[in-house]
């Protein structure tokens, strides 16, 4: 494999977002994934969501663990930090990172192998915790690097290349998130930019732990007939829950829509989600419901996608941990050794 | 036969050993007794030995008294408090001949069950209680205070010491001083109306803890890491490292609340699990912040995967392995020097690791502040290698010094005006020959000094490659990075004997105290050692020269497999045979009649200096 650097030109009429950046400015080092992988199309979302979203790249950090998708930090955000880590592992360096500067914005990039298996722990307890950063799982129930095992999110009854029929029931990580109690679990399709994109954002302006399963096929090992994860069924079974626009900061809201139709979010930014329901009667804030539909859903055969489960305004990690407003990692030594008096009054009390 | 012995007459120089049960409350009685001695100004060093349960096991606590400030475990007992008829047959063999027994004498021991060679001193302090006391909790609380007020009888222990402390713990209960004093009282008046104090052994006066104070390592180490500026710890307990993170839970609470918002400046996370703990201290140290997990060597060998990455993404991290007897979950209450190897190599593939080894609380707060200097200079793991003995006990030592100039050393880090002003930023790249190279925290600049951290091969400027080339260079550069690790770690301690000779032994961590005073005993028999007492790994050269300069080099460890001395032959290709092992690994704290015993076979054995045989 080799590196091969993007030509640094681009054309002066792409358009610049609010801090005068392009869209190029946001992309990472050429992708060495398969022609037509998944992954590169959630990458492509994620760079135009950052640019969308204004947010200087250097003060975002994105992390991942090991395998395919984890492969993927490096092909977006080029002027990003980025932490290829341990495989499963990554949502505790992420934890950590975020505790040593919540003024980041943080990305953790895994795929079903890394958070399904090895990591199913550290998945679920990053939720728990309510670790504020992005978690998106590029979920092609397939093991790539090693070329072709089952993961654990594929369906019973799905084909692997070789002709094996898995056997072993799957795990719903966007159901497991509902279940561990994350603040935001959406699920996507990485053929479908159009919901994909505001997905990212909303998960980015979230406060919380912010999941997205974005189902992603492998075009290596999972894209043939018999699989549940490639394009042609993902297309033919996806069914949105609804339509996601993120209204960043206090624009007018300009659009009409038919009442009982749309509901408005709020976040604690001030901006707004607004969300066109495409399910009947779906409930965004009701955790089980959400789940209840999920299931039904899977039942019938159907991937339930899109903004599945928004919560209240949730606590993340560092207001349950009361730490000070600057981080951790910028504090002083005046602001964290004690000094030689307090040791004085210590020895006294220790004799 | 009794009468055939002679009481043992003994003052300021004997060991007192409480059985008692789990869970009984016998603890905080049993620390008064030892910090009563201290406040007489003699020095005593107590050791719980206590069971992997909550309640109703067996427990014991030793305290030896010694004014010659002797404070490694003593191997007898002179006096022993027997509170738990489960181990009474044990305990009582245990006593030296013309030792002391008190025990609970409510329902009398049947003479069979006495020992002939000891003196048996019966207090009842059930029947005591049961008509002072009614409630359950009331009785089996305030025996254990009435058994220090027979002992203050017995030992002519200073009532006043004692009293002053109950007030001091106490301080605002007056209820509760009270009660404790009435309790106090009744099993010293018992005492002295119904046996013949003071007893032959004795505590007097003296002014011998000089300004030492009294302290757990693990508390220091947990102190040194508030005052090395951690500000992340994540953890997941495990005996005997739970009270590390615990105290600096405390100490935070302390010294790390801005005073304007009480917000923390700080975060403790409970991990789920060991490989939790130990990824967040990476994703910590990797953005910037000063992280630390404490463990012990389960927890070391579930971190091994994580370990391999910090060293090869070069990632500050500090770890405290409180060492216990393993393997596997071992003798999880036992103390004991196992994890040598597995730290100094952790982690698959080419690691080395840095090691500190303090010897006592003192040494835990110093080592426990300077790791994290060592590992943001060096960019890589250091271990704080504790053991149960040094991290749960209490010990006497020398009171902690902290200088007010000393700043947070963070190595080579790139702020953003250094990345405009530098004609290259490489973050692998060693700019100047130490191995070290510099590093940028997340965040720092909008367009320099971005790169992407992984455990698979890089280049210089972290760039993925599987070029041979490429990783061989970086491996080299890691091995001169460790070379420059022996000048920055802690040098060994050499004292020498006080005539020349050519034996020697090599030791470290908890293990001080018992050489120490081996060292003293030996030469007295003639055997006369230069001691040298490892403080780091990576070893510096005057290590293997002093093993050169010696032709026989005792290593004395708490391990079953000498793994110091694997590591030394190892590090300075030592011919093995001049190192010879001396090992005590049952879980026990390591004693100097065990290495005096050992090494004087050892020696006895040797023609190197001829020894003056003992007449029969």
């Amino acid at each position: 494999m080799t590196f091969v650097p993007k030509p640094k030109l681009s054309h002066p009429e792409l358009p610049k977002n609010s801090l005068g950046l392009t869209r190029r400015d946001y992309e990472g080092a050429v992708s060495t994934l398969c022609a037509g992988c998944g992954h590169d199309s959630i990458s492509a979302a994620i760079i135009r969501a950052f640019f969308e979203l204004d947010l200087p790249p250097h003060r975002i950090a994105k992390l991942s663990g090991i395998g395919c998708s984890s492969k993927t930090p490096t092909y977006f955000l080029g002027r990003a930090h980025g932490f290829n880590s341990v495989h499963g592992r990554m949502p505790a360096v992420a934890t950590g990172a975020n505790l040593a500067n919540r003024e980041l914005v943080y990305i953790g990039v895994s795929g079903d192998g890394d958070s399904a298996s090895i990591g199913l722990g550290q998945f679920a307890h990053a939720m728990r915790r309510d670790v504020n950063m992005v978690y998106i799982v590029e979920n092609n129930g397939v093991y790539g690097l090693t070329k072709g095992q089952f993961s654990a999110t594929a369906d019973v009854g799905a084909k692997s290349k070789r002709g094996v029929t898995n056997t072993e029931s799957s795990i719903d990580l966007a159901a497991m998130a509902l279940v561990l109690g994350a603040s935001f679990v959406a699920r996507s399709f990485s053929g479908d930019k159009a919901q994909l994109v505001p997905l990212i954002k909303a998960a980015v302006l979230h406060r919380g732990a912010a999941f997205i399963d974005c189902i992603s096929p492998c075009v290596a090992f999972n894209n043939h007939a018999g699989s549940t994860k490639s394009y042609d069924y993902v297309r033919e079974h996806n069914e949105a829950v609804d339509s996601l626009d993120v209204i960043i900061g206090r624009e007018e809201i300009t659009a009409d829509y038919e009442p009982g139709t749309v509901e408005t979010v709020v976040l604690h930014d001030g901006s707004t989600l607004r969300l066109r329901k495409l399910a009947p009667d779906y409930n965004v804030h009701d955790r089980v419901a959400a789940l209840a539909h999920i299931q039904d859903r899977e039942r019938a055969g159907e991937i339930a996608t899109g903004l599945l489960y928004v919560g209240p305004e949730s606590k993340d990690l560092h207001e349950n941990l009361n730490t000070v407003a600057a981080p951790l990692a910028s504090l002083s030594d005046a602001e964290l050794c004690p000094g030689e008096a307090a040791l004085e009054t210590l020895n006294a009390a220790l004799r | 036969m009794q009468g055939q012995y002679q009481p043992l007459e003994r003052c300021n120089d004997f060991v007192v050993k409480f059985a008692n049960v789990n869970g009984s409350g016998s603890a905080s009685a049993n620390r008064l007794f030892t910090r009563a001695v201290l406040r007489m100004g003699v020095p005593a060093t107590p050791r719980n030995v206590f069971p992997s349960n909550i309640e109703g096991l067996p427990t014991w606590y030793e305290v030896r008294i010694s004014e010659a400030s002797h404070l490694a475990r003593h191997g007898d007992v002179h006096l022993l408090v027997a509170m738990n008829p489960q181990t009474w047959d044990k305990d009582v063999a245990e006593i030296a001949p013309g030792g002391y027994l008190l025990y609970d004498s409510t329902r009398p021991m049947p003479p069979a069950k006495l020992p002939r060679d000891v003196v048996v001193l019966g207090v009842p302090f059930t029947a005591i209680c049961n008509r002072e006391y009614s409630e359950a909790r009331q009785r089996q609380l305030f025996k254990n205070i009435m058994y220090i007020g027979a002992l203050s009888a017995l030992l002519d222990l200073d009532l006043g010491e004692i009293e002053r402390l109950i007030g001091e713990q106490f301080k605002g209960r007056e209820k509760l001083i009270a009660a404790n004093l009435h309790a106090l009282d009744l099993g010293r008046t018992h005492t002295l109306e119904t046996i013949a104090c003071p007893i032959g052994l004795r505590i007097r006066r003296a002014n011998a803890v000089g300004d030492r104070i009294f302290m757990d390592g693990n508390s220091a180490a947990a102190l040194g890491a508030v005052y090395g500026g951690a500000t992340v710890a994540a953890w997941y307990p495990i005996t005997p490292s739970t009270s590390l993170a615990e105290a600096f839970q405390r100490y935070c609470a302390r010294y790390r609340v801005e005073p304007e918002s009480g917000r923390h400046r700080y975060a403790i996370v409970q991990a789920e699990d060991e490989l939790a703990s130990i990824g967040m201290v990476v994703g910590a140290a990797w953005n910037g912040a000063r992280a630390f997990t404490a463990t012990s060597g389960p927890g070391i060998s579930l971190m091994q995967e994580t370990i391999g990455l910090a060293y090869f993404a070069e990632i500050p991290a500090v770890i405290f392995d409180v060492q216990r007897a393993g393997p596997s979950t071992g003798m999880p209450t036992r103390t004991q020097q196992g994890d040598v190897l597995a730290c100094a190599y952790a982690s698959h593939g080419d690691t080395r690791h840095v090691l500190l080894f303090p010897e006592d609380p003192h040494e835990c707060f110093l080592f426990g502040a300077a790791a994290f200097d060592l590992a943001d200079r060096l960019q890589t793991p250091v271990f704080v290698m504790l053991d149960l003995e040094i991290g749960m006990n209490e010990r006497l030592t020398a009171p902690l010094t902290w200088d007010g100039r000393s700043r947070m050393d963070r190595g080579k880090v790139m702020t953003a005006a250094a990345l405009e002003s530098a004609s290259d930023f490489g973050r692998y790249l060693d700019v100047d020959g130490d191995g070290i190279t510099w590093r940028t925290y997340p965040g720092t600049h909008p367009q320099l000094g971005s790169f992407f951290t992984r455990g698979t091969s890089k280049n210089d400027h972290a760039r993925y490659t599987e070029e041979g080339a490429a990783y061989v260079e970086n491996m080299q550069r890691l091995l001169r990075k460790f070379r420059t690790a022996r000048r920055l770690v802690p040098r060994p301690v050499v004292d020498l004997a006080s005539r020349p000779t050519r034996r020697a032994a090599i030791y470290y961590g908890s293990t001080s105290p018992a050489m120490q005073e081996a060292r003293d005993v030996l030469a007295e028999d003639g055997i006369a050692l230069d001691l040298m007492r490892i403080r780091a790994y990576p070893f510096q050269d005057e290590v293997f020269d002093f093993i050169a300069s010696h032709e026989q080099v005792f290593v004395v460890e708490q391990n079953r497999d000498a793994q110091m001395r694997t590591l030394l032959v190892n590090e300075g290709d030592v011919d093995p045979a001049r190192l010879c092992r001396i090992l005590s690994y049952d879980g026990t704290p390591i004693t100097s009649r065990f290495i005096v015993r050992a090494i004087a076979d050892e020696a006895g054995g040797s023609e190197v200096v001829p020894l003056r045989k003992a007449t029969p």
